[in-house]
């Protein structure tokens, strides 16, 4: 990457610069001849000079060239002109005046438009390329670069940057051309005007810069501190866990406060400068005009100059502060984004970078399937000189499964991101069925091996797009673009190329089936499940697809399945045993598992219309209570929910686990209720507003018979209910329509899960062990109906959260495993994958990952070393040396280091 | 059968005897009313104690394992308690609690019942006196015990 930011400049924008060249030097033409006109305005139309006598004809466009003396000093007539009389002549003086200030005003937008695409275009190519060296950072710089750093340089630290590329050359000559243009009419109308323009003008150009100087510094330095409070934010969001852990929240805030604090004093100090430099600008600026007033008139007067001359100066003066102070400012901030880049490209630059060759587009490179893995005389040494590996060689076939064991020095970890090229050795060669492994490139490594570590990064997407994952090398298909989209793809395309971005389309299939041995989607789905059962993760994904809510109406193969299950499940239902275990959504009958809100509604609401928890505030709701005369009843039960909830729950101690539990009422509104009961008490129920009525409604809305044993619903109101579940659905307007949709024993509901979607109803949780015997039913009907496979699919789209942190550590590992072993890697190396689960899974974690492997070379890096006794062969580590190879049952008892490891343990 | 009547039925126990009634009553509130059915088990002997049952209604058979297979060693009928000293141990169930009859049954979790023990020391100091005249008698039983074996 270029040093300075100049030669970048030059490097990538060299001809859109010399394109806009030409623009430039016009408007300087235009703004020449806007300057000059008004002066013939003035003194020929206006004035009369040339016009002495009232029917006299002034000729315009002539135009007369005159030779110089040595080409014979000749004058060329090349056009006599139109002639016009004095009113026209005016007429027609100010038209072009017009035209003039119009075509330079038109020449200005195109150069706005290239400049700003030029910067943009820059500041795209830039960001690019700060990107592509994150990606070809050796691993070890990770540890030292904070990612929140890295984004702040990326994103904002060059975003000024941007804007600067499409100044950097074009700014100086358009600002330039402008003020030299303004002082050389200046000079030409009179010469000692012109000198004190020029003279004000090097004053300011001299001192401005000067007093800046010091801003740079500040800018430098508001530049650093404000990326290090970046990483620190970073910092405090991913050790947020240790700040409450260890009540050093206070801590963490004085920290802040002292960063903010340092950056508070630079910013301010800046702007001080700033605008002291700006009113000493805006001074001399100012003086130039009293000089001319004074002096100019004076020569006007004494009649050593026109007038039309010096209105045309003044104007010309006018135009020449605000050049040269942009100038002034360009200079500025051409130092200013110069530091900016030099602090960035800086922490870009790195010795041990990892060459591009490397990460090069192969779609299809030889890869080996048999042979070995020979690994010579390896060595590696840390950031620090110590070394890790002393000179390991060792030869293990491609269709054998190894473990290796050793402790936390042995240099285990290293070995493994050795033997999958994440990390190179410094000297040594490793060897995979004869291919050089170190010096292959990325395309090769990340295809013939599998790497998954003791923690695997999940990316924050559904299951399966994590699994398909490892296979996205390249596109293997291009996608194909019709009519408008085309156009916007070769757009996209060009611009791409302009800022040397890469053209590979995001959008192509970039899953390559081949590496995971399918051909088709279908397939691919398949070989997914078959590694998810593999990891023991099938049985959760398909909890998941239980879980899930669909848009069924894009699954009408699922949907139809789901109402089949339903209607085999309720068979099930009436035999003896399960009888019972679940309470049907039957629209004659009251649902004591549910809320009287759901009960009401019988259907699942769709939008924000009957939103469960406002549905007291909507008004068709109250309408259907008043009509059926449930309005004050209800009310009156909300009443004696929020008495019984202020009895049950005032008595605890602040924050109480019980209040988010149990409680109808959340702990911050206990007050809020107990004020509402008193004026209950003076006012009556019926003379409350209707806010607090809509508070105690709610209350009643959330009781379940079931479980709120509150004795506050009884059959007659459940009878009640009944009647407005009914009048609700038949007086519903036709625009809420679709804001609820009724339980159906025919259709599925949207808005219900699949297992709900099953059951259509609620299991009975008075019911002991009906959970379990209602899950365990809801199998067997899936298994029958062949439905188990597209549940787990919907499963798998399964959002797993920041980091995979909406699934269970020993999960996310299963995941990394499951996505390492969809590619197929003729090395999978796994560096303590399994230290995550227990025990027991272990051991058959580990037995069934290696019978998917079978022929293929798995090498484990074992926490245990009797799980060892599962594989092929084991090495044994000792302070970056291979003590022994063999297999587990000879080394347990051959009086060796492994013996001894047994010994010990 | 309500909250109110619950809250009966629990103070009767001496362990809930010293507890406030609103606490007994938030106790009842948070726990869950279960049905079994004749022959559905309670709970297993081995499994983590994480809650106390108080019969409503219907009996229950304790099971013990002994060498020669499991011995119905007692029963246990409405408003009885099931299970509440291992609860307080880290202590896995010594038997097998085994429904005879369909059987109506209050399910105190075991996190519920050790913060209302936390908060009120009375009904602590009860359950140690509990606890102590069960030892005493055990210890008796054992010195009994042991005196036959050496007579």
């Amino acid at each position: 990457m270029d040093r300075s930011l100049f030669r970048f400049i030059l490097r990538y924008s060299k001809w859109e610069q010399l394109r806009i060249a030409p623009l430039v030097l016009a408007t300087m033409v235009v703004y020449f001849f806007s300057l000059d006109l008004p002066k013939t305005i003035i003194n020929q139309a206006i004035q009369g000079k040339s016009f002495p006598s009232p029917d006299a004809k002034a000729p315009i466009f002539r135009m007369v060239v005159t030779l110089p003396h040595f080409l014979g000093g000749e004058t060329l007539r090349l056009f006599e002109g139109i002639e016009l009389e004095r009113l026209p002549y005016l007429l027609a003086l100010s038209l072009i005046f017009v035209s003039l200030i119009v075509l330079n005003g038109a020449l200005k937008f195109q150069i706005n438009t290239m400049k700003g695409w030029m910067g943009e275009r820059m500041l795209r190519r830039l960001r690019y390329v700060l990107l592509d060296l994150v990606l070809r950072f050796p691993l070890a710089r990770f540890r030292r670069v904070k990612s929140a750093e890295l984004a702040t340089m990326i994103k904002d630290e060059v975003e000024p940057l941007g804007g600067f590329i499409g100044e950097a050359l074009i700014s100086p000559l358009f600002l330039g051309g402008q003020a030299l243009t303004a002082v050389v009419f200046i000079l030409y109308q009179h010469v000692y005007l012109g000198m004190i323009a020029v003279f004000m003008v090097t004053v300011q150009a001299i001192l401005i810069p000067r007093m800046r100087r010091r801003l740079l510094v500040l800018a430098a330095q508001r530049q650093l501190q404000a990326r290090h409070l970046a990483g620190r934010i970073g910092e405090c969001v991913d050790g947020v866990v240790e700040i409450h852990a260890h009540d050093t929240s206070n801590y963490e805030r004085a920290e802040m406060a002292s960063r903010l604090g340092v950056l508070f004093r630079t910013r301010f100090e800046y702007y001080q400068r700033k605008f002291l430099t700006k009113f000493v600008n805006n001074l001399l600026a100012q003086v130039t005009p009293f000089l001319f007033y004074t002096i100019g008139g004076y020569l006007v007067i004494v009649g050593r100059l026109d007038i039309g001359a010096l209105v045309a100066v003044i104007a010309a003066y006018k135009d020449l502060p605000d050049p040269i102070k942009e100038l002034i400012d360009w200079d500025q901030e051409r130092l200013d984004v110069s530091i900016k880049y030099g602090q960035v490209v800086e922490q870009f630059t790195i010795e041990d970078i990892i060459p591009p060759e490397m990460q090069r587009v192969i779609a299809t490179p030889e890869l080996p399937r048999n042979g070995s893995i020979v690994a010579s005389n390896l060595t590696l040494t840390d950031d620090s000189g110590t070394p890790v590996l002393n000179g390991m060689s060792f030869e293990v076939p491609l269709d054998q499964h190894v473990a290796i064991l050793g402790d936390h020095a042995s240099g285990r970890t290293e070995l493994a991101q050795l033997l999958t090229r994440l990390v190179a050795p410094t000297s040594g060669a490793i060897e995979v069925g004869g291919i050089d492994l170190i010096h292959a490139p990325e395309a090769v490594t990340g295809r013939v091996t599998g790497y998954v570590g003791a923690a695997s990064y999940l990316f924050p997407m559904s299951v399966r797009e994590n699994l398909v994952y490892a296979l996205k090398h390249y596109p293997v298909s291009e996608r194909e673009y019709l009519d408008k989209d085309r156009a916007e793809r070769e757009f996209h395309v060009h611009e791409a190329n302009r800022s040397g971005n890469t053209i590979l389309d995001i959008n192509a299939d970039w899953i390559d089936y081949q590496s995971a041995a399918a051909s088709t989607a279908p397939e691919m789905e398949v070989r997914i499940h078959e590694v998810l059962a593999t990891v023991e993760l099938e049985e959760t994904m398909f909890e998941f697809g239980l879980r899930s809510t669909i848009d069924l109406d894009h699954r009408r193969d699922l949907a139809d399945g789901l109402v089949r299950a339903r209607q085999s499940m309720l068979k099930y239902l009436s035999e003896p045993g399960v009888q019972g275990l679940v309470e049907r959504f039957d629209p004659l009958r009251y649902i004591r598992n549910a809320t009287l809100a759901e009960n009401l509604l019988f259907g699942t609401p769709v939008g924000a219309t009957f939103d469960i928890g406002n549905l007291a505030g909507n008004a068709y709701v109250r309408k259907v209570l008043a009509e059926t005369g449930l309005a004050a009843d209800l009310l009156t039960m909300g009443h004696k929910v929020a008495e019984s909830m202020i009895e049950l729950f005032s008595g605890l101690p602040p924050g109480h686990e019980m209040f988010e539990r149990f409680s109808f009422i959340r702990e911050d509104d206990l007050p809020l209720f107990k004020e509402l009961l008193i004026r209950v008490s003076k006012v009556g129920l019926d003379r409350i507003d209707a806010a607090e009525r809509d508070r105690l409604l709610a209350l009643s809305f959330k009781l379940i018979v079931t479980r709120h044993r509150l004795g506050l619903i009884d059959e007659p109101f459940e009878a009640r209910i009944l009647i407005a579940r009914r009048y609700f659905a038949e007086h519903l307007p036709k625009e809420m329509r679709g804001a609820v949709e009724f339980f159906d024993p025919a259709t599925c509901n949207r808005a219900l899960s699949l297992q709900d979607n099953i059951l259509f109803g609620k299991i009975m949780t008075t019911q002991a062990g009906a959970s379990a015997t209602i899950s365990q039913l809801l199998r067997q009907v899936l298994d029958q109906q062949d439905m188990r496979s597209p549940v787990v699919s919907v499963g798998l789209d399964y959002q797993v959260g920041v980091g995979g942190a909406r699934l269970a550590v020993a999960d996310r590992q299963k995941i990394a495993i499951a996505r390492a072993l969809l590619k197929r890697p003729a090395v999978l190396v796994l560096d303590q994958a399994e230290a995550a689960m227990d025990p027991t899974s272990q051991k058959r974690l580990i037995a069934r990952i290696l019978d998917h492997s079978k022929g293929r070379c798995v090498v484990w890096v074992l926490q245990r070393l009797e799980l060892s006794e599962l594989f092929d062969q084991v090495l044994v580590l000792q302070r970056g040396r291979v003590m022994e190879q063999g297999r587990f049952a000879e080394l347990r008892n051959s009086g060796g280091v492994m013996h001894g490891l047994i010994s010990k343990g | 059968m309500s909250l109110d009547s619950e809250v009966e039925l629990i103070r009767r126990f001496p362990l809930f005897a010293k507890i406030d009634l609103a606490t007994l009553k938030l106790l009842c509130f948070s726990s869950e009313r279960l049905t079994f059915e004749a022959g559905q088990v309670m709970f297993n002997v081995g499994d983590s104690a994480d809650a106390v049952y108080i019969l409503i209604d219907g009996y229950v058979a304790i099971t013990r394992p002994t060498p020669t297979g499991p011995v119905v060693v007692g029963t246990l009928g409405p408003k009885e308690i099931v299970g509440e000293i291992g609860t307080f141990g880290d202590v896995p169930r010594t038997a097998t609690i085994t429904a005879t009859s369909r059987v109506d049954a209050l399910r105190i979790a075991k996190d519920q019942l050790m913060s209302i023990i936390r908060a009120n020391p009375d009904a602590a100091l009860e359950l140690i006196r509990i606890l102590a005249s069960r030892l005493a008698s055990t210890t008796a039983q054992l010195t009994e015990a042991m005196g036959n074996r050496r007579g």
